[in-house]
């Protein structure tokens, strides 16, 4: 009997794992395809006579960016301040905080520019365009566009993933610049340093490999928070409660991605 | 099938054997349908007979598990992904809900598909758009936000949303729900003007029947995803089947009760219950 029991928690352990791993490879598989329609409407659209509308694009760009613009400028400047404070503390230890501005470029512009402004966006941005999407879907606004002969995808995805991958990096620029300024005025305050000497250093420890690096980990977290927040808007079940959920859900699962993804880029790039 | 059919009236919409599942339950059981152009054919059936399935289906929104929807002469799961949108732009669709998109006015809800498959200009498209709306009585109101209209006029500017490309084939999904009587029966008199004005065929989904019989040239009735009755309201009326008059007359029926499948479903073993919601 006990013996039983134990085989049957046992089979329904193993099942429950199969599940998981089945969900996760359809979750997978469903960006995959989402990509790659994405590509064909973005290429092949205009021969169907369904372009992606440039001005849809802009006003995603506008969404997703521009008004992002006011709190990843604070969060950049806030991070900037903090690093440089942490750096100087600790490296007053070793009597070297004229080396704080190392630590200080490097951090910011190949990790905490991207990481910050990517959770910013996909916080503000991802679990909106879960929200858009999952309301239309259950207002059926989705079926609405197709039977009008409007694909979807095409009038509503593309425009968010091309101003995601335009905008996400840029605003990451943006961040870098200002997370650097604000730790120059910091520096500037408790070493003495001016604002040219620290730019300079920061100019001569940088190299455009670093930029590269900060900036394409921004463009490939704007795909990500897209995408994902694209999908969780389409796959929405039920009422406002399916919609509730499939926002919280996508941003949890923005963050993740972009933590993982930071974390795996990082170590990619630096073997 | 009804004996009323004309003989050349031409077809716009013919479905044979349409089988439909969801998961392992069956929700269509092979259907057969033509709709005649320039009728209006309702189809009507209680809760849970499949006819919102059936229309998804028309409306190429759903593929089924088997059988052929042939609109306009075409096998819509056959053709290839251009052709379908051509034949879309044929095609008219009113929603339950409305299904005006939210973010954008009326009246750039109702130009929304000039906007994408024409290259008229903006004037062209505005005098279009508030053409359609005098036809459904909601001139002055395109600036208006959808969630500034009342559910009557959501229906409406859905209708005008529905037409502005001239289709050919208009759907409507449940037109009269959730309104009052005296709006129900306006929207039936759109329906039936539209038919009469623009020669569009008309396919609505209700189980309204003062509004079924009030606008139908022929009526459809499933019944657990299978039809139960294809003919004009007046065979309808006088149709001899126990089931047709217990649905006109408003009478409920005992369902079966299968004493094993009852007590599956009471005892919760699921995988004996099979078929069953989960």
């Amino acid at each position: 009997m006990v013996e039983g029991s134990h085989q049957n928690l046992a089979a329904r352990f193993f099942e429950k794992v199969g599940r998981i791993c089945v969900s996760a490879l359809e979750e997978m598989g469903r960006h995959g395809v989402m990509i790659g329609e994405s590509f064909h409407w973005l290429f092949l659209g205009p021969g169907m006579n369904q372009p992606v509308r440039l001005g849809a694009v802009f006003t995603e760009m506008m969404e997703i960016g521009v008004r992002a613009i006011g709190i990843i400028g604070i969060m950049a400047a806030a991070i900037g301040a903090m690093l440089a404070i942490q750096g100087i503390y600790s490296l007053k230890i070793f009597g070297a905080e004229g080396h704080v501005v190392v630590g200080v470029a490097f951090s910011m512009v190949r990790e905490f520019a991207p990481l910050i402004t990517g959770i910013l966006v996909a916080g503000r941005s991802g679990s909106a365009l879960s929200a858009r999407l999952g309301t239309m879907k259950i207002n059926q606004e989705l079926d609405a566009l197709e039977v009008m002969g409007i694909n979807p995808v095409r009038f509503l995805v593309v425009p968010s993933l091309l101003a995601s991958l335009v905008m996400v990096p840029v605003l990451t620029f943006m961040s870098m610049v200002l997370g650097l300024y604000a730790a120059a005025l910091y520096v500037n305050t408790a070493l003495g340093m001016s604002m040219a000497a620290f730019f300079d250093q920061t100019i001569d420890v940088l190299s455009v490999d670093d930029l590269i690096h900060g900036l394409s980990k921004a463009a490939i977290f704007g795909v990500l928070f897209a995408l994902i927040g694209v999908l969780n808007g389409f796959l929405v079940k039920g009422g406002a409660e399916g919609v509730g959920k499939a926002t919280t859900r996508s941003v949890v699962q923005c963050i993740s991605a972009i933590v993982v993804t930071d974390m795996l880029f990082a170590l990619v790039a630096t073997l | 099938m009804s004996d009323t059919e004309k003989p050349n009236a031409k077809n716009v919409i013919e479905v044979r054997g349409l089988v439909t599942h969801y998961g392992t339950r069956q929700i269509l059981n092979g259907v057969d349908v033509d709709i005649n152009e320039g009728e209006i054919m309702v189809i009507m059936g209680g809760s849970g007979s499949g006819k919102s399935t059936f229309l998804r289906h028309l409306m190429a929104l759903q593929r089924p598990t088997s059988g052929v929807i042939k609109i306009l002469g075409q096998d819509v799961w056959k053709l290839p992904q251009k052709k379908l949108f051509e034949l879309r732009k044929k095609l008219g669709v009113t929603f339950q809900g409305g299904a005006l998109f939210s973010s954008m006015t009326v009246g750039e809800n109702i130009m929304l598909p000039l906007y994408e498959h024409t290259k008229l200009d903006r004037l062209t498209m505005q005098i279009m758009a508030r053409m359609k709306l005098e036809v459904v009585d909601l001139a002055g109101f395109e600036d208006l936000m959808p969630s500034e209209l009342s559910g009557g006029m959501v229906k409406r500017a859905a209708e005008a949303r529905a037409v502005i490309m001239d289709p050919r084939i208009l759907f409507f999904d449940e037109p009269s729900a959730g309104l009052d009587p005296v709006v129900s029966s306006q929207l039936d008199d759109l329906i039936l003007r539209l038919r009469d004005a623009m020669g569009m065929t008309i396919c609505v989904v209700t189980h309204e029947l003062e509004s079924a019989f009030k606008i139908a040239d022929r009526i459809t009735v499933l019944d657990k995803g299978s039809i139960l009755f294809t003919g004009t309201v007046e065979e309808l009326r006088n149709h001899p089947s126990d089931r047709i008059q217990n649905l006109l007359n408003r009478r409920s029926e005992e369902a079966e009760i299968d004493a094993d499948e009852y007590l599956r479903r009471l005892t919760g073993d699921k995988e004996e219950a099979e078929g069953m919601p989960r």
